[in-house]
């Protein structure tokens, strides 16, 4: 996997009018796990989408070398389409090749998207990450409305995937089982 | 990145034309526009001398109200579920995404309304060249609308009551695309099918940029 990298510096976040994080920064490189932790409405995911680069940040700046995938909890898949063919779009558009970590999916691959349960559309979306080939993963509590298997399945995928060279944030209000995870409060850095 | 953009033009426009997710496709434009020509003669008696004078100018209406019909399910859904998000991470411009679902959307509404316009015509009584003429008017106009149509679509993903205002602000836009569309087909009224394609080519030239910007002042 080639190198990657990405960079926050002296990162500010506004919400409408209220200041939620300022003078965070942050740097990720190939084989790093960094987890963003915090209460709710603390700005884990406005920090993922400034991450992203779908938001502008208030103040600071942004650098990165490598593409990106971001699950939120928006699923981007068509629900009227089956499994198999929502996240062939994306590999199609990605032109991946590599066979795929299944989360479980295989025998769901026939079924329409708008069928699924809150946790197997969660395990589509790791698995439209994991297909995409990016090698930094931005994760918007991709735990939430897994079971404890398949939450210790996806963390163990996380793990793999930065062995293999990739880098992860993680946004997630919950603890992580994951070793060498680095974990940033974000609530020191709250205005 | 036209390579890329395939799969996006082909899911628009399967999206678009056999409708799915909420959309309803391209019948319902359709059978909308021939339904407002069937209902005109009703309300205006049988008489074909002011059918054939009148007809023109209500096949442009009809027209123009079709192509507002499904404006919310241009953009609004795509947006909401983050297909947008997941484009511009993978460095597709807002601006060629729009491109190519104003092209989806013309080749769903403005196609199948040239392919119904003769129904209409013989509805209205219209003669062969007055048909010809309308023909040729929404080969240069329907672009222009669908234009328009996906601008606004995308100014208004997003709003409460995001609908009723797009169709609200389509009507102004659209009323230089009706007034020379139907104005080509009054006697010596060519030069009417020039400045419909003048328009329309402004229209183009402007939405995917006016779109592809309102999208981004939406993530704000």
């Amino acid at each position: 996997m080639q190198d990657c990298r990405l960079v926050a510096n002296d990162i500010a976040c506004r919400r409408g009018d209220r200041i939620l994080i300022r003078g965070l920064s942050l740097t990720v490189e190939s084989g790093q796990i960094v987890h963003l932790a915090g209460p709710n409405g603390i700005g884990k995911s406005s920090l993922i989408r400034i991450l992203a680069g779908l938001l502008r940040p208030y103040a600071g700046t942004i650098e990165r070398i490598g593409a990106l995938a971001l699950t939120d909890e928006r699923l981007a898949l068509d629900g009227h389409q089956t499994l198999e063919n929502a996240l062939g779009f994306w590999r199609k558009i990605d032109r991946a090749s590599g066979s795929v970590a299944d989360f479980g999916l295989a025998d769901l691959l026939d079924v329409p998207v708008r069928f699924l349960s809150t946790g197997q559309r969660k395990r589509a979306a790791l698995a439209r990450i994991a297909a995409s080939e990016a090698p930094i993963w931005l994760l918007d509590e991709p735990l939430n409305g897994l079971d404890q298997h398949w939450s210790c399945m996806a963390q163990v995928a996380i793990n793999a995937h930065c062995n293999a060279g990739g880098a992860v944030i993680i946004a997630s209000h919950q603890p992580l089982s994951i070793e060498r995870v680095q974990t940033l409060q974000i609530l020191d850095y709250a205005a | 990145m036209i390579g890329r953009l395939w799969p996006v033009f082909v899911r628009d426009l399967t999206l678009l034309s056999r409708g799915a997710q909420g959309r309803g496709g391209a019948v319902l434009p359709l059978l909308f526009f021939l339904a407002v020509a069937m209902l005109f003669p009703f309300a205006v008696g049988p008489d074909a001398r002011l059918l054939a004078r009148t007809g023109a100018g209500v096949i442009w209406v009809a027209a123009l109200l079709a192509a507002i019909l499904p404006l919310d399910r241009l953009v609004e859904p795509d947006l909401e579920a983050g297909f947008f998000d997941q484009w511009a991470l993978r460095g597709f411009s807002e601006e060629a995404l729009l491109l190519s679902r104003i092209l989806a959307h013309w080749i769903s509404f403005g196609i199948p309304l040239m392919i119904a316009a003769p129904l209409s015509a013989g509805l209205l009584s219209l003669d062969a060249g007055q048909l010809l003429t309308v023909e040729i008017g929404l080969l240069l106009g329907t672009p222009g609308l669908a234009a328009i149509g996906v601008t606004i679509a995308a100014l208004t993903a997003g709003l409460r009551a995001g609908s009723a205002l797009g169709g609200l602000l389509a009507i102004p836009l659209t009323v230089p695309l009706l007034i020379f569309g139907a104005g080509s087909l009054q006697p010596d009224g060519e030069g009417g099918l020039a400045l419909l394609a003048a328009c329309s080519l402004v229209a183009l030239g402007v939405a995917p940029f006016a779109g592809g910007a309102a999208i981004r002042a939406g993530r704000e």
